[in-house]
């Protein structure tokens, strides 16, 4: 254990290296999750995008030492705050874990138990973790309620998760999250489960915990467009590998990996020309099992070609931090940028006419 | 404004429309006396060959509603026309023959499939119970024919048929549920959040597919979905519902990009979308409330940004503010 070394603002807060997850099954291992690496900075929002089974969650679970199945097979590196995580003994890990870096999940109704009040379980993190007295950790709680915008925090600590709204669990999930002041909260799709105008309000809020509370978000997601609204960096995965790596505006004004800016071009847009067809991907993503040779995206690319199907491709940097699992740039015939990017005032006045649009 | 093209009037006037509904009202009945009312009196009606989006969020009664307009829950007021003809009271037996005409696509495409059955069974199903419109049997051949047929429309091998719901994608599941329901050749399908449970790169495949087939075929939508983009993507008109009721309902295009009732507007903004530099402040405040104990007055005044004292005491009806749009509010922006 490397608990002693010190943390000093300048190096990032998590530093992932090559982390790979491998499962057993049908007598081999396969992977999961392959070669990830990225940092989280000091209050910076990073969001892991990808669509179900591309590993999003299985890295989270295996930062957070959550991977407990026989067999399961953790390689590569994360130190979070210079200590390693991978490998970590359970004991010392558990002393981490809702301290140091706290996780919210998507269904706060199963994330909480459903026979105490919220209040009680927010009390219980805070006493888990520090030496407040119980009046202390009960008044704590009530001020955390509070201060994620719940009304009237004080009766609402008296009640059962059933009797809340699935909003304001969401919020007092995340205030429970919050009550050890972890320098990294890993937020797994805390959104999704929600309806757009009640989300809006909970991604203001996980926007505001920069700075209100000094937090590092780990943002796991599907959704394109809660990435664009919320994250600072974004990492493409797909398939359990990075796809595309980089600054969110970067990366959401120049795709420069087919699937990003496949994906992006598959959104209906909310204004605008409506496409008589909306751009799409050709079948599914393939599983761990059947995951090709070479590129894990060839299959379904417009633009693949023979280096695609018989060797993976490295992740070529694009810009300063904006790289590309892709062999187009290497070739010189790099993506172009995509267009729509920015708003424009004109955007709502469009009528609905037909013929695609190619973003 | 972008003026929307008008539905043919004539065509409208000279044929009922595909369906009508007259205040329908669906209330369950709670512990402790209370009542839930899901659809609290729901006037619309859907012409031949037009997809009616129906959105809003959790609870606003969408689905309800999607399931009493193919009698699926019994209604507990008002009047569903299907073709002129009135099926709200109508016993199951009479209503089996008008069956084949509307049919039903779910959000669930695993629990929507017996998981032991092969597709070509599931598929063949409708096909032997209902005889043909000149009431004979359908032959096994004419079965296997017309299976072929339907494979092909949803854009699945035949080999597909003789496997088993498990061994599909959720995407391929889907197109399998759209099979099924095309069986018949139906005049209306409800669809209730087809895509919602998809990734983003399949549901645009489904999307796509839902638009292909209304055209081939002049079929009739009533789709439900909570996303208004989707929404936005299929359908010609919009109704968005809450807490119930419609607040506004008109051509999609209009309302979505005029939207009339600040409901509508709010849903608009709520919606995160994909572009850098467009981060806005929430557009509302707290959470939709319980539909048990409704807010009185509009039942929007709770939420909406520019309530006034006249919002707080009286409802506002859905009324007409153009040919083609209505808004149930007091201080319409449009």
């Amino acid at each position: 254990m490397r608990a002693d070394m010190p943390h000093t603002s300048t190096q990032p807060l998590l530093v992932v290296q090559n982390l790979s997850v491998h499962v057993p099954a049908q007598g081999q291992l396969i992977s999961l999750v392959e070669n990830v690496s990225f940092t989280v900075g000091a209050q910076e929002i990073v969001g892991l995008v990808g669509e179900s089974g591309s590993g999003k969650s299985v890295t989270a679970m295996a930062l957070m030492g959550l991977l407990d199945s026989p067999g399961v097979r953790i390689t590569g590196s994360a130190r979070f705050k210079g200590q390693e995580l991978v490998g970590m003994p359970p004991r010392l890990l558990r002393r981490l874990r809702g301290r140091d870096i706290a996780m919210i999940f998507q269904d706060p109704m199963t994330a909480f138990t459903p026979v105490y009040t919220i209040g009680w379980q927010i009390e219980e993190q805070i006493r888990a973790h520090t030496s407040l007295s119980r009046k202390q950790a009960q008044q704590r709680a009530i001020t955390l309620l509070a201060e994620m915008g719940v009304p009237d925090p004080a009766q609402m600590a008296q009640r059962y998760p059933h009797q809340l709204s699935g909003g304001l669990r969401q919020r007092a999930m995340i205030a429970m999250a919050l009550s050890c002041n972890p320098s990294l909260l890993i937020a797994d799709e805390p959104t999704t489960a929600l309806d757009v105008t009640v989300q809006a309000q909970i991604l203001e809020l996980v926007r505001g915990l920069r700075s209100s509370h000094g937090s590092s978000v780990l943002f796991i997601t599907h959704d394109m467009g809660v990435v664009a609204q919320t994250c600072d960096s974004t990492l493409v995965l797909y398939s359990g590998r990075i796809a595309e790596t980089g600054p969110t505006a970067d990366l959401f004004a120049h795709p420069s990996h087919p699937y990003t800016a496949a994906l992006l071009a598959s959104i209906p847009p909310i204004t605008g020309p409506r496409p008589a067809h909306l751009p799409t991907i050709a079948s599914a993503p393939p599983t761990p099992h059947t995951r090709p040779v070479g590129c894990a995206f060839a299959p379904r690319c417009t633009y693949a070609h023979t280096p695609c199907t018989t060797s993976q491709p490295a992740l070529v940097p694009i810009s300063a931090q904006h790289a590309a699992a892709c062999v187009l740039p290497t070739e010189g015939t790099p993506l172009p940028p995509r267009l729509g990017t920015v708003q424009t005032a004109q955007a709502h006045s469009a009528p609905h006419q037909t013929g695609t649009t190619p973003l | 404004m972008s003026t929307c093209a008008p539905t043919p009037p004539t065509a409208a006037n000279a044929t009922p429309p595909l369906l009508d509904v007259r205040g329908l009202y669906k209330t369950y009945a709670l512990p402790r006396g209370q009542k839930l009312k899901a659809v609290d009196g729901i006037s619309l009606s859907v012409t031949h060959g037009e997809v009616l989006g129906l959105v809003g969020e959790s609870g606003c009664g969408k689905s309800t509603l999607g399931r009493c307009l193919l009698r699926l829950t019994d209604v507990s007021a008002g009047q569903i026309l299907f073709n002129g003809q009135d099926i709200t009271k109508l016993p199951e037996r009479a209503l089996r023959p008008l069956r084949p005409h509307m049919q039903m696509v779910f959000q669930d495409s695993y629990a929507s499939l017996n998981p032991r059955r092969r597709i070509t069974d599931l598929l063949a199903e409708p096909l032997r119970v209902h005889p043909t419109a000149t009431g004979q049997k359908r032959s096994s051949s004419a079965i296997t024919a017309r299976l072929h047929e339907l494979m092909e429309r949803v854009g699945l091998p035949l080999s597909a048929l003789e496997r088993y719901p498990h061994e599909f994608s959720g995407g391929q599941r889907q197109r399998i549920n759209i099979a099924r329901a095309l069986a018949l050749s139906p005049k209306l399908i409800v669809a209730d959040e087809p895509v919602s449970a998809l990734d983003v790169s399949v549901q645009a495949q489904i999307i796509n597919l839902f638009a292909d087939l209304q055209a081939q075929l002049g079929l009739t939508y009533v789709f439900v979905a909570h996303d208004l983009a989707v929404i936005r993507q299929i359908s010609t008109r919009v109704a968005v519902m809450y807490l119930g009721a419609i607040m506004e309902l008109g051509q999609t295009d209009t309302v979505l990009h005029n939207p009339a009732h600040p409901y509508t507007l709010a849903l608009t903004q709520a919606v995160p979308q994909p572009v850098i530099g467009a981060i806005r402040p929430p557009p509302l405040r707290g959470d939709i409330p319980s539909p048990v104990s409704r807010p009185a007055g509009c039942r929007f005044h709770t939420r909406c940004p520019i309530a006034q004292p006249l919002c707080r005491a009286e409802e506002p009806a859905l009324r007409q503010i153009s040919t083609h749009r209505a808004v149930a509010c007091h201080f319409p922006l449009a």
